[in-house]
């Protein structure tokens, strides 16, 4: 993983009690939650498709995605539409966030490395470790969490489910 | 845009060149005394060459010569057109085409090929002692320069080139030098035309040249040193006091019907060059964006359309009307240029078969019919594979050798027929040969042995062919370089389910076998029928549909697998959506059930509400639902949500599966069987 060199502006959001950010480079919009059309026989964490400006685009329920207990959806519930790189490939996603807060910037000074012990978040989908005021911020390197198809980013339930492959 | 850059132009045109010098090849072996046919092949030779040495392909260049040299005497008729010299241009042609995908690099590998060729091609020119003409015309131009033999003509050339012929970047001095090689060339100025110093544009050009040429070279050997200026430029050619030579009689009587040969007064020569056809390039990425927009257009006229009909105004609803109609008319537009006739793949075919059949030593002809049906360009270009997999194994499996033909009273040659036609919205492709046919105990072995099915089960043919589209099942009895190399029916099935399209085999023992491929003519916009489950929509494409029955719910308690509708007397199993959509809310009283076709047989779908027709616009899911099986892609509705369009194979398996995992030993449902 590349460590973070220049200042970067990231969009935090909240899934559960933790804050996340990414890149505001890979987000393209956000919006509020729409009617999604269900996919059927899809894995749970794919929440379906919504039309996004005319195209369908589909949504990741980021909580099941990273293994997170589901929650019903509120009025704060927002579609975060991300621009992945899969191999080279170009991908839309919609990911489903709790709630979206701010856009911030981060010196690199500001960030720290993945811890690599003691961990609840598997280290292989975290670029660093934001901090703002007392509130620690997990920098998401959105394209590895993507590319692994469906391992959950909470370490414990992963180690338990299969063997790490990222 | 930027512009294109013209070495780019070179090979895109060279391709073209290259693929008709295909096509017109194996005409010419069909029919070896055409001599417009030898006289394009000439001239596609020698615009390779020329262009190419313009744009640097100097190794391209260089050969052509070659190949263009015996063509020459082809069409000299000094040398006769044989089957190994068909192969062995076609050998040549196929070197230039590996050489311009290497864009002209240097690489000793293709060095060492273009001398074994050439040496090949050299064999074919007329021997030297067999007649002088020869001699005079000897590859190497500077060598007959030199020769001054009895057997010359006296031309009298003149070349006044167009006033903006320095604009096309070409240098006049480049085709005298040209002509020189020919053989004696004087040269005199005119340079009458020349204006005074005040008036004069250094830009133009004003001068003219008078010529005097002896050549033993034919009169289209002069004529092609000015193919490239003939458009712009005023060029006359006439042969003066032709001394006593034994083969320029033909070249004066030529000319006695047509003395003065001018360059723009040949119009035929003009096509044949692609100069003037009304056609224009245009990269497939516009296209497709332009599909997009159309795509976009048509949503969202549907969407003002939903808008007019809720306000009801009769202002509104005249515009919106014409509006519709428009839309409709550009969206068969735009589609319609994507559509290319399928026989700009046959060329392809034509030379497989040649190939095959010199290979597996059969006689083989290839059929092409209906080559003007046309098809969208991406069907077309997915297409290529399983038809070169589909005619390759007719060729190697279908067709008897030309002993086993005459004893079972055929033909020695067998014939593959590629054919292709449309069918309301669909295109028919078959390929038919009439070779051995499918020998139906061998399939049934094979799949015994292959542990596909149980010995003891009992099959229709129909079924029994259908076992060839099982993955690992492969009749060949040995690999051949041809196939059997593992790549099986399966993908080939795959590869057409992929278009949206299916194939199905019908064989008669001894009187050969026939593949039919059903495509959709577009991969765009398709007619769907749009039906409701609870509040969720859906598209069933309306080209599987056959009717829509109803039924009462008080069946319920019943288990999905043993759902069936009597449809006229025949029971009909079906699938219900909901239940296997795991969609919540009771099922309504009245149930409507959508008949669709599959594989040739009848599935229900039961479904909440139909609504009616729609044009759909297809979408992909995109990669996080490619193993999503029970649909095919998704589509915005005038309300701006997002229905998905339904896969009935996939239904089909995905219901198998629920039902396999729901009690293991029922394997006999009717849909079991309907999804093999």
């Amino acid at each position: 993983m590349n460590a973070i060199t220049e200042p970067g502006q990231y969009l935090t959001f909240r899934l559960g009690a933790e804050l996340f950010a990414i890149n505001v480079s890979q987000v393209r919009e956000v919006l509020d939650l729409s009617h999604v059309t269900k996919v059927p026989t899809a894995p749970a964490y794919m929440r379906g498709v919504v039309n996004v400006r005319g195209n369908a685009i589909p949504v990741v329920d980021l909580r099941q995605k990273f293994g997170l207990p589901p929650v019903a959806d509120t009025v704060n519930t927002r579609i975060v539409v991300l621009e992945l790189m899969l191999g080279s490939e170009l991908c839309v996603l919609g990911g489903l966030a709790d709630s979206v807060h701010e856009v911030i910037e981060l010196e690199p000074s500001q960030i720290n490395p993945p811890p690599t012990l003691a961990m609840r978040w598997r280290s292989e989908f975290i670029q660093g470790m934001g901090k703002r005021g007392d509130q620690f911020i997990i920098l998401l390197d959105i394209n590895a969490v993507f590319s692994s198809d469906d391992v959950l980013l909470v370490q414990d339930s992963a180690a338990a489910a299969k063997p790490a492959a990222a | 845009m930027n512009t294109p850059d013209p070495a780019e132009t070179f090979l895109v045109e060279a391709d073209d060149l290259l693929n008709q010098v295909e096509d017109t090849l194996l005409e010419v072996e069909n029919r070896p005394d055409d001599v417009e046919a030898i006289h394009r092949l000439f001239r596609a030779f020698h615009t390779i060459k020329g262009s190419g040495a313009m744009f640097g392909f100097s190794a391209v260049s260089g050969f052509s010569h070659h190949v263009e040299t015996v063509l020459d005497h082809v069409r000299g008729g000094r040398v006769t057109v044989t089957p190994p010299l068909i192969a062995l241009v076609l050998a040549a042609r196929d070197h230039i085409k590996a050489l311009l995908a290497f864009r002209g690099a240097a690489d000793p590998l293709h060095e060492a090929k273009s001398h074994d060729l050439e040496n090949q091609l050299r064999v074919f020119l007329p021997d030297s002692s067999a007649s002088t003409v020869a001699k005079n015309s000897a590859p190497a131009p500077q060598m007959s320069a030199r020769s001054c033999g009895a057997s010359e003509t006296h031309y009298r050339i003149r070349f006044q080139p167009g006033p903006g012929i320095a604009a096309t970047g070409l240098d006049p001095a480049t085709l005298l030098t040209e002509l020189r090689s020919l053989g004696s060339l004087s040269v005199s100025v005119d340079t009458q035309a020349v204006p005074v110093l005040s008036v004069l544009d250094p830009e133009r050009c004003y001068v003219a040249w008078d010529l005097e040429l002896s050549t033993a070279q034919e009169l289209n050997r002069i004529r092609d040193v000015f193919i490239f200026v003939e458009d712009e430029s005023v060029i006359t050619i006439q042969p003066v006091a032709p001394q006593s030579a034994p083969d320029a009689a033909p070249v004066q009587a030529k000319t006695v019907d047509a003395p003065v040969v001018a360059g723009s007064a040949r119009p035929s020569e003009m096509h044949a060059h692609g100069a003037n056809t009304g056609i224009v390039r245009v990269s497939s990425e516009k296209l497709d964006r332009l599909v997009n927009l159309v795509g976009e257009l048509v949503i969202n006229q549907s969407r003002l359309a939903q808008v007019s009909a809720k306000i009801d105004s009769a202002d509104l609803v005249g515009p919106v009307e014409a509006l519709e109609r428009l839309v409709a008319e550009m969206r068969d537009s735009v589609l319609g240029i994507r559509m290319t006739p399928i026989g700009s793949t046959f060329g392809r075919f034509k030379r497989l078969v040649h190939d095959l059949s010199h290979e597996l030593h059969k006689k083989v002809d290839l059929v092409t019919e209906g080559g003007e049906t046309e098809l969208d360009k991406t069907v077309l270009d997915q297409l290529g594979d399983p038809l070169v997999h589909l005619i390759r194994n007719s060729v190697d499996h279908g067709i008897e050798t030309p002993d086993a033909r005459r004893e079972a009273g055929k033909s020695a040659t067998g014939t593959v027929r590629l054919s292709a036609s449309h069918q309301g919205s669909h295109v028919v492709i078959e390929i038919a040969d009439d070779g051995r046919g499918i020998d139906v105990q061998a399939v049934r072995q094979k799949a015994i042995e292959k542990k596909l099915i149980e010995p003891n089960t009992t099959l229709s043919e129909k079924d029994t062919f259908d076992l060839i589209f099982l993955p690992g099942f492969s009749t060949a009895k040995e690999v051949t370089s041809v196939s059997g190399r593992g790549v099986g029916m399966d993908v080939v099935k795959r590869q057409l389910e992929a278009l949206r399209g299916s194939i199905e085999i019908s064989s008669a023992g001894g009187r050969g076998t026939t593949i039919r491929l059903t495509l959709p003519l577009t991969l765009a916009i398709i007619e769907g029928l749009l039906v409701e489950v609870n509040s969720d929509q859906f598209v069933v494409p309306l080209s599987a549909v056959l009717e829509n029955v109803e039924i009462a719910s008080e069946r319920d308690g019943r288990i999905c697998a043993q759902n069936t509708v009597a449809v006229r007397g025949e029971l009909v199993p079906y699938i219900c959506l909901r239940d296997l959509f795991e969609i919540p809310g009771g099922r309504p009283r009245l149930e409507k059930v959508v008949i669709v076709a599959h594989n040739g047989q009848r599935v229900g779908l039961s479904v909440d509400r139909v609504i009616g027709k729609h044009q759909t616009v297809i979408q992909s899911l995109g990669r996080f639902y490619r193993d999503i099986e029970v649909a095919s892609g998704a589509t915005i509705m005038g309300d701006g949500r997002v229905a998905l369009i339904l896969d009935v194979a996939g239904l089909l398996r995905a219901q198998t599966a629920a039902i396999e995992l729901e009690r293991p030993t029922l394997n006999s449902s009717p849909l079991t069987h309907a999804a093999a």
